[in-house]
């Protein structure tokens, strides 16, 4: 370390005071944001039956904790999530491969993939749950209608963009289609199929959490829309809370998995 | 003399909505065992699409094509065909690279992979076994390459311009490097290239192809009298300029 010129210190000081000013501003941001929240409401200025208020939160979480009841919630929605997000993935990458086999089929698909995507699938849930009923694979399904298409079409484009030269290399090695497909196609597309499950994940949440509004005896979308109806905006903004905490968590465990991907590839 | 590949009459032509390239008209020419020969031409002549076609990844239109006196499609003769660019897999090592074509064709055992090592010791690789691609120069990068086709113990080797995205310097002493190895292995090789000085100091002959359509111009045979016939020997030899005017005057003249 002695051997840094004192040019290389001082900005070396510079960037650590930088990332300093950076962190703590983000803390005072999250502390004035609840204070202020918490001493309006006890003032009286906002009406804490409308907006609840910090303590009120934490108080209704740690109720739900010592119950046990917030783990069904969490767990239902969790596992739902998951699941469509597995789902998806596998889905996509098959029917994606399965398009990039046959050129015909992709062209002779596409426009219904096109329409399909473009469609606000909120509109898709009422009709699942006719169809299906009000269960755990209504929920799902409607988790999985949100991501699929795009995640298709984003998938084949990323398999169609692959260098050609690459391909080419292995037909001139005496490989097929097959070989193309497993040696070239799918290890350079990795990159692309991490990031589209960077945006699966959360496209699946908004999903489930559409199908538990219409559809869940469960989860945190019933909590919330359950708790809209009876007024109990304390459960309410928890579940809230607790949906931002769970979406940051399942999108890091991708950038993890990324990190790990970049690692080895 | 043994023949390791003939081609009679060969067409091709390239077919899109906005019509019709044509590529090859009548190229009939042979190439003796363990002879090495150099295909010049102008550029988009059609020369990738004559190794294509010799390779098998497209078929004639017309005419046929032998390798080692079976037709192109019955062949069981193993085809190297070393492209313009290396091709080398980032998210492979070198290793993982060079064993590629064995992967695909189902033919890693010990002997090959030992035969890997080998090559990539002999040629100077050895202690990148593990790096990725980007790791090596371009010249290594190349002879990667090149082990990656001669691992399969191709008795022809085709080879696309295969030092045209490395720089001059580094250029002669690979195509020099590669030459030599190609020889050493006693391969039969056909070389496209845009580089004359490259097609002399390394072919037993030369090949001159006419604009597109191509069709053969003329074939040169290079005969010189050295005592240790090197490329680099060669590039000083006093017949490699009359060579090199010979089929300059010829790719330049229209008929
Ligand atoms: N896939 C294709 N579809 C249509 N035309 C093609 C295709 N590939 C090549 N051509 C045309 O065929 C002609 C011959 O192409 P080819 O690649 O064989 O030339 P080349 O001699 O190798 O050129 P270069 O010296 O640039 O490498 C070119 O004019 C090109 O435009
Ligand atoms: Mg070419």
């Amino acid at each position: 370390m002695s051997n840094l010129s004192t040019e290389q210190q001082t900005y070396l000081l510079k960037h650590r005071r930088h990332k300093r000013i950076v962190v703590l501003s983000r803390i005072l941001i999250l502390l004035a944001f609840l204070l202020t929240w918490e001493l309006t409401a006890r003032a009286g200025i906002i009406d804490s039956f409308i907006f609840s208020s910090p303590t009120k939160i934490a108080a209704c979480f740690f109720g739900m904790l010592l119950d046990k009841s917030i783990f069904l919630h969490l767990g239902v929605t969790l596992y739902e999530t998951l699941l469509s997000f597995l789902l998806v993935i596998a889905i996509s990458i098959l029917v994606a491969v399965a398009l990039w086999f046959s050129s015909k089929l992709s062209e002779i698909l596409d426009p219904y993939l096109v329409v399909l995507n473009s469609l606000p699938k909120s509109a898709l849930a009422p009709l699942l749950i006719v169809w299906l009923g009000a269960t755990k694979t209504t929920i799902i399904v409607a988790g999985m209608s949100v991501a699929i298409f795009g995640s298709i079409l984003s998938l084949y484009t990323s398999f169609t963009v692959v260098d050609p030269g690459k391909i080419k290399l292995i037909y001139t090695l005496g490989g097929n289609r097959f070989h193309a497909l497993s040696k070239v196609v799918l290890p350079s597309s990795i990159p692309a199929i991490i990031s589209n499950m960077k945006v699966n994940i959360g496209l699946c949440l908004v999903g489930v959490i559409i199908g538990e509004f219409l559809a869940a005896r469960d989860g945190l979308g019933y909590l919330i829309i359950y708790s809209s109806q009876v007024f109990k905006m304390d459960w309410l903004l928890m579940s809230i809370v607790l949906l931002c905490i769970m979406a940051t968590l399942l999108y890091s465990l991708i950038s993890l998995l990324e990190r790990w991907c970049l690692h080895r590839f | 003399m043994e023949q390791v590949l003939e081609l009679k009459n060969i067409h091709y032509a390239y077919h899109t909505l906005e019509g019709e390239t044509l590529a090859l008209t009548d190229i009939s020419f042979a190439l003796n065992k363990g002879e090495f020969v150099s295909i010049v031409g102008p550029s988009g002549c059609g020369k990738s699409t004559l190794l294509s076609l010799i390779s098998g990844l497209i078929e004639p239109e017309k005419g046929c094509i032998k390798i080692n006196g079976k037709y192109q499609k019955e062949s069981t003769t193993n085809v190297g065909y070393m492209l313009q660019h290396d091709e080398l897999f980032e998210w492979r090592t070198i290793y993982n690279n060079v064993i590629l074509g064995l992967e695909v064709q189902h033919m890693l055992t010990a002997r090959t992979k030992k035969r890997a090592h080998d090559l990539l010791d002999l040629y100077g690789l050895g202690q990148f076994e593990t790096s990725r691609p980007s790791e090596l120069s371009g010249g290594m990068r190349q002879r990667a390459a090149l082990i990656r086709t001669l691992v399969l113990e191709p008795d022809l080797l085709l080879l696309d311009e295969p030092f045209s995205a490395l720089d001059y310097q580094t250029r002669l002493t690979v195509g020099d490097d590669i030459g030599q190895i190609i020889r050493k292995e006693g391969k039969s090789a056909l070389l496209v290239t845009h580089d004359l000085s490259e097609a002399i100091s390394l072919a037993d002959r030369v090949i001159i192809l006419s604009g597109r359509p191509a069709s053969i111009k003329q074939t040169i045979p290079l005969i010189f009298k050295l005592d240790l016939d090197t490329p680099l020997n060669r590039r000083n030899a006093p017949e490699f300029k009359t060579y090199f005017n010979l089929i300059w005057k010829e790719l330049n003249t229209d008929e």
